[in-house]
């Protein structure tokens, strides 16, 4: 556990809980990322709007912590584009079947009680563990 | 207007959540999926403190009759477990394994000129349109 960070998990995880109460409370709506981004192209007039400058909020406020701690965000080097390739088809494929992601169904569902999000998000981290084994300690394709 | 830029602003908030955690990080978040190497329990506490205030929050809106600037909750109040739901979970655990990047950590990571967040959002596209077409046939 050498690379444990709580404090700033703990944070930074504060500031998506508000964030999702935020737009809750005021617009009426979940934050859940996945169907923001693709309602992004698929709706039209002010449900696409207020998609397009949380996703603009987005991308600024992770600018904003870059410019203020630029040492804590690395970039990762040489990892395989086939697999970003295909992982994030699967990612987009596999979030609008199962209507959400980490944030819709991981956190706004949760909180709301949902059975259907806790479902999800056991399947989907039970998966991901899956996957990260076999690719890093049966094919070791990484290290 | 104001709808618009409380959600700007809430995106920020977000941005924000997801870079001081260092979820933008994808090897942060594959080390915390890889529990036979040296587990990084650090996202079990990005979702500890999300739902710390999400619930809390959340709790405390449903007891209001509508939200601030809207005359309803966009809430879709769905129960049953069916095929879809835990397929895609499935797909989409796969595919986060293989890339460490789920949807916002990539959407965020355009911003902090990661090219391989670029990459990864243009294949999220790809498979949104894949599973739409999908859906239109079903």
């Amino acid at each position: 556990m050498q690379n444990f960070t709580p404090v700033s998990a703990l944070l930074g995880g504060a500031l998506i809980g508000l964030s999702a109460f935020i737009l809750l409370r005021f617009n009426g709506r979940i934050a859940g990322i996945s169907s923001i981004m693709s309602g992004l192209f698929t709706t039209s007039g002010p449900n696409r709007y207020w998609r397009m400058t949380f996703l603009l909020g987005l991308m600024l406020g992770a600018a904003i912590w870059q410019w203020f701690a630029p040492s804590t965000l690395p970039l990762r080097q040489n990892y395989p584009l086939p697999l970003i390739i295909v992982g994030g088809f699967l990612v987009g494929f596999g979030t609008r079947i199962g209507s959400g992601c980490t944030s819709g169904h991981g956190i706004c569902g949760l909180a709301l009680g949902s059975r259907r999000s806790i479902a999800a998000t056991l399947t989907f981290m039970g998966s991901g563990i899956v996957t990260v084994y076999i690719i890093r300690h049966v094919i070791q394709v990484l290290s | 207007m104001m709808k618009l830029i409380l959600a700007l602003f809430a995106g920020i908030i977000f941005g924000l959540g997801l870079t001081v955690s260092q979820m933008t990080n994808p090897d942060k978040v594959l080390g915390f999926l890889d529990f036979a190497g040296d587990w990084d329990p650090s996202l079990a506490l990005v979702m500890a403190g999300a739902l710390a205030i999400a619930v809390a929050g959340f709790r405390w809106t449903r007891q209001q009759e509508k939200p601030v600037l809207g005359s309803r909750f966009h809430i879709t109040l769905k129960t049953t477990l069916d095929k879809p739901l835990l397929t895609g979970a499935g797909l989409f655990g796969i595919g986060w394994g293989m890339t460490g990047y789920c949807p916002g950590p990539a959407f965020a990571g355009m911003a902090l000129g990661n090219q391989e967040a670029i990459v990864m959002v243009t294949s999220i596209y790809a498979g949104f349109w894949a599973a739409g077409l999908l859906q239109d046939k079903t």
